[in-house]
């Protein structure tokens, strides 16, 4: 009995010496941390993505209490809406951001660029680029062993097993941007979304000359220039036999679509064109080759 | 007998040429010189489209310290300046040429007499074998000249032949032991003069016992070299084995390099070179190169000119058997796979394997059972295991902390793996982006 009274004693004893102590710790030694910082990490979306440029959610709320302005500062996962929030905690004013979504440049399905050669190491793309060219004749284009699905955090980017590349689910991709930085290739960009979900852009980031872009696949830039000639509003570049299309002079007129001889431009989203007046005409022919026959 | 100290393993040797004699390879229709046949920067064509060249000359120059010029293996006229598909299946600058003849460049001394006497200074050594674009002929195809200039404050105190050929299937430098010992011999001596060191020891293992008693019987002849034979074990042709496994000495981890510890490491083909360059005036143009294969009709070692597709090697030595599974460019270890058989013989090109489906097929990966075998094996006395798992989940920061830029990438780890895990895959990725890493922080400097 006597034992037990003691151990229970001293042990009180020395929880109560330490309590004393670390209460005089905590209030001595305390940091002061804006509480508003609390409040805005508490408003973000807790993804930890690094999309913002900043280590975390808790590194982001403290870099916007910090400067004191919004500008330049963007949550891509929860967006507008999450920024207003902010502002509103901070008493400043969200600047308008444009949103943004991860596109593939690359259309080198399986039906387009030719397997040459087969590779059988780690289904990594990481390590397949350091190793060699790739499967197939183009050196530039996707590897396919989903380097960037591993990457997505929001279950956004999905390899199509009939392609062999990968695709974005617009709905769920959040522009955070690590699929971007997990592909060798840098073959992934992240884009202004455009005007109603409309944009067009170059599928391709082949810089080998025409003859030998060409000839390893069959949708490859091949740096021929009509684009750059047939755009209105200068916004198409030509660099290392690639072009380039610049999203903040497109107007999404479509004419480089059109003009592409390799169909390498892509515009997506459009509501199907109308049939000009001379397509029913060339359509007409065919069918009466058809009928002769 | 002598070996390395740490790891090593005994993969099964393999040597299904060494009976063959050098023969040498017809000339190609077309020649192709990639301009970055070696460590260090690419280097710089000299000759444009329509030029005429012959045997000998000068089609591109060294684009700094650390390179080599290309000189033209055979003669006829520039057909374009364009890219080619090397063996690392991307492409890259190179010179074509169409072959016409085979005129040679006066300079050059055709004669097989052998010149055994060379009065020049270190310094005119030095040059010449710049001059003639010699690079280290054991693959690595790291400049000899940069080799034999020791930087400051460092002093060589010997020079090591390396003729281990420690990878399985390979016999060039076997067979140009056995068929050129004196001109060998003849350029240990001129390095030996360049790097003004009276000691030269030539490593060959065991499994080659008549180049040991042949090179023996001849080296008595010349002062100062010794032929020291070596259990077999690979990698002892790694330089750092090789330099522990013949003068017991360790080369402290990178930066630090063999001329810390006074070492000139040399491959035996790099002497034969260094012979034919200060004494034939002859430029590195053509070498030794071991087509071989299990399935192969008439595994061979042909003296090619470079820029010869290996398609024609293969050609040579009976064509391409039905069940090859891989190509590769250089031995099973070291060597690699290549995307076509159309690639160009290089410098470095020590080799043409033609692997069937059986021995080149990969088995599938299990989970590492902690047994350290790998650990064991490595030679640079790594932990494989970790910096793969580590660079695999890209901690970059961890690899450098466990010295991943001390991996010679032998393949030892992957070898004996029971798991068959792909060790070196990963290890190459991390060394590659902590190499990155490492310039990156002294270009900031």
């Amino acid at each position: 009995m006597n034992l037990i009274l003691v151990a229970v004693i001293s042990l009180g004893a020395i929880g109560l010496v330490s309590a004393i102590i670390l209460y005089v710790a905590s209030k001595k030694f305390a940091v002061y941390e804006d509480p508003r910082i609390g409040e805005v990490a508490a408003a973000l979306p807790q993804a930890n993505c690094g999309g913002c440029g900043y280590p975390g959610c808790s590194g982001f709320a403290a870099a916007c209490v910090k400067a004191g302005s919004l500008e330049g500062k963007l949550c891509p996962v929860g967006g507008q809406p999450v920024m207003e929030k902010v502002a509103a905690i901070l008493g400043l004013e969200a600047t308008a951001s444009e949103p943004k979504v991860a596109v593939v440049r690359c259309n080198g399905t399986c039906a387009n660029r030719p397997r040459v050669t087969q590779y059988d190491g780690v289904r990594s793309c990481a390590v397949a680029n350091s190793t060699y060219g790739g499967e197939t004749g183009c050196t530039f284009g996707c590897l396919g062993c989903g380097d960037c699905v591993t990457a997505c955090q929001f279950d956004a980017i999905h390899m199509n097993p009939e392609t062999g590349l990968p695709e974005v689910d617009e709905s769920k991709c959040t522009a955070c941007g690590a699929c971007s930085k997990a592909c060798p290739r840098n073959i992934i960009e992240i884009r202004p979304k455009g005007k109603n979900n409309r944009r067009v852009y170059v599928q391709c980031v082949n810089k080998d000359k025409g003859v030998v872009a060409r000839k390893a696949c069959t949708s490859a830039c091949i740096g021929c220039g009509k684009c750059v000639k047939v755009c209105p509003f200068e916004a198409i570049t030509l660099e290392n036999n690639l072009a380039y299309i610049d999203p903040a002079k497109c107007k999404s007129c479509r004419k480089c679509e059109m003009e592409c001889p390799q169909g390498a431009i892509v515009a997506v989203n459009f509501p199907p064109r109308k049939p000009k007046p001379e397509a029913p005409a060339a359509e007409a022919k065919p069918a009466q080759t058809v009928a002769e026959a | 007998m002598k070996t390395f100290r740490i790891g090593g393993v005994h993969p099964a040797e393999n040597k299904l040429s060494a009976g063959k004699a050098i023969e040498t390879l017809a000339l190609p229709k077309q020649a192709v010189f990639p301009l970055s046949q070696h460590i260090g920067a690419p280097a710089v064509p000299v000759v444009k489209k329509g030029d005429v060249v012959k045997v000998g000359t000068k089609i591109a120059e060294a684009g700094g310290f650390v390179s080599a010029a290309i000189f033209s293996s055979v003669s006829g006229k520039v057909n374009k300046i364009d890219s080619v598909i090397d063996a690392s299946g991307y492409r890259k600058p190179a010179i074509f040429i169409d072959v016409e003849g085979d005129e040679w460049e006066e300079s050059i001394d055709r004669s097989t007499e052998l010149v055994k006497e060379c009065s020049l200074t270190p310094e005119e050594i030095v040059g010449k074998i710049k001059n003639a674009g010699v690079v280290g002929m054991g693959g690595a195809c790291f400049p000899t000249h940069v080799k034999l200039t020791p930087p400051p404050g460092c002093r060589a105190e010997c020079v090591i032949i390396n003729a281990v050929e420690c990878e399985p299937y390979l016999t060039a430098d076997h067979r140009l032991m056995l068929e050129h010992p004196d001109e060998i011999l003849v350029g240990v001596g001129i390095l030996m003069r360049a790097v003004k060191v009276s000691k030269a020891y030539i490593g060959i293992e065991n499994n080659k016992p008549d180049a040991i008693r042949l090179m023996k019987e001849k080296a008595a002849a010349y002062p100062g070299i010794e032929v020291v034979p070596l259990k077999v074990k690979y990698p002892q042709g790694g330089e750092k084995q090789l330099i522990d496994a013949v003068i017991g000495r360790q080369v402290p981890a990178p930066p630090a390099i063999p001329i810390n510890v006074g070492a000139v490491v040399q491959n035996v083909g790099t002497a034969f070179a260094v012979y034919e360059a200060v004494q034939k005036n002859k430029p590195l143009f053509e070498r030794v190169v071991t087509v071989t294969g299990k399935s192969l009709k008439n595994p061979s070692n042909f003296l090619t000119r470079m820029g010869t597709p290996m398609s024609q090697l293969i050609e040579a030595a009976g064509g391409l058997p039905e069940d090859t599974g891989k190509v590769i460019g250089g031995g099973p270890m070291m060597g690699k796979a290549l995307a076509n058989t159309e690639v160009p013989i290089c410098k470095g090109s020590s080799g043409v394997l033609l692997m069937n489906d059986k021995e080149a097929r990969r088995s599938a990966p299990q989970p590492c059972i902690r047994c350290a075998k790998c650990v064991s094996a490595c030679p640079m006395g790594l932990e494989p295991y970790l910096l793969a798992t580590c660079s695999a989940h890209g901690d970059w920061e961890r690899v450098e902390h466990e010295m991943i830029m001390s991996c010679i990438e032998c393949g030892s780890c992957q070898f004996t793996c029971p798991s068959h895990r792909p060790m070196l895959d990963y290890i190459r990725l991390g060394k590659g982006k902590v190499g990155g890493i490492i310039r990156a922080r002294n270009a900031k400097k």
